[in-house]
């Protein structure tokens, strides 16, 4: 006869969830290497994307130049792009036969953070020109006819776009935070060295580590709700501070 | 200046100025050449002809779409003219902050309306001490005190008008650029506006002001540019061209006609 595996499956599952907490709660050793990892490449990331991404998003937006039409329509293209094929390039570039393989840096945080680099990028730079070029679209000639200088323009345009610019910021956090594909491509997932939050519950739960898998995932799920609140206090904020 | 008619056909501004003519001319402030401006290949302004005097108020009237604000564009020095030229006789006018533009639909700051004016005199290049006064003194011009911490983009249009105004008077300019600056006013703002006009004007404030309002103009203007279909097609004195339109165009507008 076979077995009932309906109450198991359930008993499974709320003990999932209580080792789960467990694990959080006595901040499992293991579990916060891991979250650690996570958080550093992701904000790693995010901070080299928006050095690259806030300029170059806001020269796009301002600045008339010959190919910019094509880098706009590609920055908004790329915003898109799959995490496996970026992890799939910055595995070809940094693997031994690659262009950069001298730098070994394959199954390395360094490659990761690299991948996810190239992720948010498109995601800073592309959200940046589009607030920026509405609000000079705005704000031009105002500051034109008051005989303002462009680095004035610029900085007035940066100003007044600030909370935007956090927008997109956290924008790129999400996508990186959550992202598996790439991380799990150039990082492999190595044990105490590359293993981050989403590709640990990948492996986790094939192996039936289900407690440990779901620990990372609650964690994970109240970080994007944490930068989903940041999002809307930053909303409410901007508008007590007469940003409307 | 009342009784020094001044003139606005520019054959004869040529003439008086080459000539030593005993009869006092006004100086006119600028002179529009010729002005056309194309928008893929279409002229708004075409072959503008416009002398405008340097002293008093000259309104510049004519139905929607007729390039008013275009030609205040122009004159901001927003716009690049495809053809013709735009002379400045005053050498006291020589950059974007002398000329002072309202604009149509006002552009205020993501700011408050206080943050708006502080960051105009910063552009107007007034030191950081003098701009708390200042600023003090704008918000009185415009009776704007209970508004000035309010986010300036979710006043009233009436409002947001009146902080336009006050925001191009904190540049001190030689000329004031006004586009249908009452356009969405109560009477009382509008007398203000009027006043502020007035006042400005009266301190040497060369203005050159849009409006639909015959009312209006006869109240402030002394000269009148009549403009239709980007070209000029009537100019005089306020009360000639208010009492006895000599154009088709002119009358019917002032009529209350529409002349397509
Ligand atoms: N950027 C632009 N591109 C194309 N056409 C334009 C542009 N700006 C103005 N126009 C056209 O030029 C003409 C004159 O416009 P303008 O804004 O000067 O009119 P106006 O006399 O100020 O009218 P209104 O009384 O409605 O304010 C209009 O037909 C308008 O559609
Ligand atoms: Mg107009």
């Amino acid at each position: 006869m076979p077995r009932n595996r309906g109450p198991a499956l359930m008993h499974d599952f709320g003990a999932a969830f209580a080792s789960a907490f467990a694990l959080i709660a006595t901040a499992d050793a293991e579990l916060m290497e891991v979250i650690g990892l996570s958080l550093r490449v992701t904000m790693v990331a995010v901070l080299v994307a928006c050095l690259i991404g806030l300029p170059l998003g806001a020269t796009l937006a301002i600045a008339r130049f010959p190919g910019r039409g094509i880098l706009v329509v590609l920055t908004s293209a790329l915003m898109g792009l799959p995490p496996v094929v970026v992890g799939l390039i910055v595995y070809m570039l940094l693997s031994n036969a690659g262009p950069l393989g001298v730098l070994q840096l394959l199954y390395s945080p360094t490659a990761m953070i690299i991948a996810q680099t190239l992720l948010v990028t498109p995601i800073v730079a592309s959200l940046t020109r589009q607030f920026i070029e509405d609000l000079y679209g705005e704000y031009d000639e105002l500051l034109k006819s008051m005989g303002a200088g462009r680095a004035t323009i610029i900085a007035t345009l940066l100003w007044d776009a600030r909370y935007s610019l956090v927008t997109a910021a956290l924008a790129g956090v999400g996508r990186a935070l959550a992202e598996v594909g790439a991380v799990m491509i150039v990082g492999g997932n190595i044990n105490h060295l590359t293993r981050v939050m989403t590709t640990s519950i990948a492996l986790e739960t094939s192996r039936g580590e289900l407690a440990f898998a779901l620990g990372l995932g609650i964690i994970l799920v109240v970080l994007s709700v944490l930068v989903n609140a940041g999002l809307i206090g930053l909303k409410a904020s901007a508008q007590r501070r007469a940003y409307a | 200046m009342p009784n020094a008619a001044p003139t606005l056909e520019p054959a004869a501004l040529q003439a008086d100025l080459g000539a030593a003519t005993p009869v006092a001319l006004p100086m006119p402030a600028v002179t529009l050449d010729g002005v056309t401006y194309e928008r893929s290949g279409k002229p708004l302004l075409d072959d503008l002809h416009l002398e405008i005097p340097c002293a008093g108020i000259t309104a510049l009237m004519g139905p929607n779409g007729a390039g008013k604000s275009l030609t205040l564009r122009v004159l901001a020095g927003l716009i690049a003219p495809s053809r013709g030229r735009i002379v400045w006789h005053d050498e006291r006018i020589c950059s974007a902050r002398d000329v002072a533009l309202v604009f149509q639909k006002p552009v205020l700051l993501r700011r408050t309306v206080r943050a708006n004016l502080e960051h105009a005199l910063k552009i107007y290049g007034i030191p950081r001490h003098q701009r708390v006064a200042r600023v003090g003194e704008l918000l009185a011009i415009g009776r704007l005190q209970d508004l000035a911490d309010r986010p300036a983009r979710v006043l009233s249009r009436g409002e947001q008008q009146r902080v336009a105004m006050v925001r191009a008077l904190a540049a001190r300019p030689r000329v004031l650029l006004l586009d249908e600056p009452s356009a969405s006013l109560d009477p009382p703002a509008t007398a203000m506006i009027e006043g502020l006009a007035r006042g400005a004007a009266d301190d040497g404030v060369k203005i050159v002001l849009v409006t639909h309002e015959a009312g209006q103009a006869r109240r402030l203007a002394d000269d009148i540019a009549f403009l239709h279909r980007g070209r000029v097609v009537e100019c005089g004195t306020a009360r000639e061209v208010l009492d006895r339109p000599q154009s088709r165009e002119a009358s019917a507008y002032l009529g209350g006609l529409l002349l397509v």
